[in-house]
């Protein structure tokens, strides 16, 4: 029993070492030479345009329902022209990073675990080894760049899709202006101060998110993928393996971004 | 006279009427050599103090039951694997010790042959054997197209009619061919096979081992063939490594194994 629970720790330990290494190695090859673009182009595609029918639906229903939902209580208070400001607020820092990173993590960390868990198994990538190629540079780090490139991109659509959705609701349904309800979205923007003089802080930090995020998602996947064993099964399991990790992940390391952002822009807080 | 000892004087008499083997050939140096290697992953012993070589230009047979470390040996000569002792040289160069890119330098010198062909399957016929001519040459892509169809030619594929499919589009013994010319697109000294006659039928498997002879006798390469047929392996390899239980029990030439009267051995190849 002792035994079996001081095994389980010492591979859960190399499997933590293993998923750093595979992430030290991955960054670096994103400078070293050959740089495959073409696969990263390919991944961008896969992972970002692929993945937009379902980050805009997830964005566009979120910010109507956050709109319905705090208009419920709101109203009660004759606060209902606050609406822009919250949905603004939520969707901008918190819902469009973790729901469109979450949506993401559902659709692509599953495709690219069981692509790379087929590939091991039917030893595609000891053939890509013996040809010289490493599998990490080759395979991860593509996913890995394109990963960080359209998590951010894929959140600020979101963002912008649900603030819309919201305005939908508030305008058709709860019977507030538009103008009304833009400003208090750019108010709340605003209130939380610039950086460089520009960019609104919560922007920044609803941008730093979903840039982590990319990254965990390309890893995790990445990770299940390439220590896939044990057939077609292995491969059904490392994908699902790859989702759960990788959600849990998000919502874990959301909450320690959020309290590093509130320290790094907003010091007074 | 038993079934068994019947199915072995055929073999014999299929090496002797075989006009292509030549067991007379002169020995030449080493090119691939393991030195007392054993390798286990964890409680699992794969192989225990074994030693072989390859010489030059010859077709080396590693034979043995399924689960017996034969597609072992082929990884730690690619250094996908590294031994828990002894030593797997390459071309002179001991494989464990070199750093990450000095063994993809050592695998360049490699082709290999996969069990299931290992084709990349989102991959057209022809991306997959150019892949390796992009890896590691400085090939235009005139020059690759070129060496792309003489590699389909050299395993009687016609490159108009298989270039642009995809390897699902192919049967198992079209990718087993078209895995080959993959293997040798980029003029290795060394092949290794794992296992490329499996799941075939007779007719695709006498196919695949005239290729094999074919790349030996134009090619002059060193091979390493994997492989539990042994009756298929006997035509094309000039010496027999069996292996048991991650031990070698027989080295020789196909010849003096059929002749053997150890039981294990007469067992195996009946």
């Amino acid at each position: 029993m002792a035994a079996a629970m001081g095994r389980s720790v010492r591979d859960a330990s190399t499997g933590v070492l293993d998923y750093f290494v595979l992430g030290g190695r991955a960054v670096r090859f994103a400078f070293t030479r050959p740089i495959y673009a073409r696969d990263t182009l390919i991944q961008m595609d896969r992972i970002g345009v692929g993945s937009l029918p379902i980050v805009l639906l997830t964005g566009l229903f979120t910010g109507m329902v956050l709109a319905l939902q705090s208009s419920v209580e709101l109203t009660k208070f004759g606060a209902d022209i606050y609406i822009g400001n919250l949905v603004g607020a939520s969707m901008v820092r918190e819902l469009g990073p973790v729901l469109c990173s979450l949506m993401v993590a559902g659709r692509a960390a599953s495709g690219i675990a069981a692509e790379l868990g087929s590939m091991r198994v039917t030893e595609q990538i000891d053939a890509l080894q013996s040809f010289g190629t490493d599998p990490i540079k080759k395979l991860v780090t593509p996913r890995l760049i394109a990963a960080l490139i359209v998590l951010p991109l894929l959140t600020m659509i979101a963002d912008v899709i649900g603030i819309m959705g919201g305005l939908i609701v508030s305008v058709l349904r709860i019977g507030i202006t538009s103008d009304a309800y833009m400003l208090g979205v750019l108010n709340t923007l605003a209130e939380s101060g610039f950086v460089l003089g520009f960019f609104p802080k919560d922007f920044v930090s609803g941008l730093v998110k979903p840039f982590v995020f990319g990254g965990i998602i390309a890893l995790t996947a990445s990770y299940y993928g390439l220590n896939t064993r044990g057939g077609t099964e292995g491969v059904g399991i490392a994908a699902t393996r790859a989702v759960v990790t990788s959600s849990v992940l998000i919502l874990g390391v959301d909450y320690f971004i959020t309290q590093l952002m509130l320290v790094v822009l907003r010091p007074g807080l | 006279m038993s079934a068994a000892h019947e199915y072995l004087e055929a073999m014999q008499q299929e090496l002797r009427d075989d006009e292509h083997r030549d067991p007379a050939a002169a020995p030449a140096e080493a090119v691939i050599r393991l030195e007392d290697v054993s390798l286990a992953f964890g409680d699992l012993v794969v192989l225990d103090g074994v030693s072989l070589e390859a010489r030059k230009g010859e077709t080396l047979m590693v034979a043995g039951e399924s689960g017996s470390g034969k597609s072992t040996i082929l990884k730690l000569i690619m250094r996908l694997l590294v031994p828990d002792a002894g030593r797997v040289s390459v071309l002179g160069e001991d494989v464990a010790h070199l750093t990450f890119q000095e063994a993809l330098d050592v695998r360049r010198q490699i082709g290999m042959v996969f069990q299931n062909a290992a084709l990349f399957d989102s991959l057209t016929i022809y991306e997959n054997i150019a892949y390796p001519l992009r890896e590691n040459t400085e090939l235009d892509e005139p020059e690759i197209e070129r060496t792309v169809r003489e590699r389909l030619d050299f395993v009687d594929l016609d490159p108009d009619q298989v270039m642009t499919q995809l390897p699902s589009q192919l049967s198992g013994g079209m990718r087993k061919r078209v895995g080959i010319a993959r293997a040798i697109a980029t003029d290795p000294r060394i092949v290794l096979y794992d296992e490329p006659t499996s799941g075939l039928d007779p007719l695709t498997v006498g196919t695949i081992n005239a290729l094999i002879r074919k790349l030996q006798r134009e090619l002059a390469v060193t091979s390493i063939l994997v492989t539990h047929d042994v009756r298929a392996g006997f035509r094309v390899a000039s010496r027999v490594n069996l292996l048991r239980d991650g031990h070698i029990v027989f080295e020789g030439p196909p010849e003096r194994m059929i002749a053997e009267q150890d039981d294990y051995i007469r067992a195996f190849l009946s």
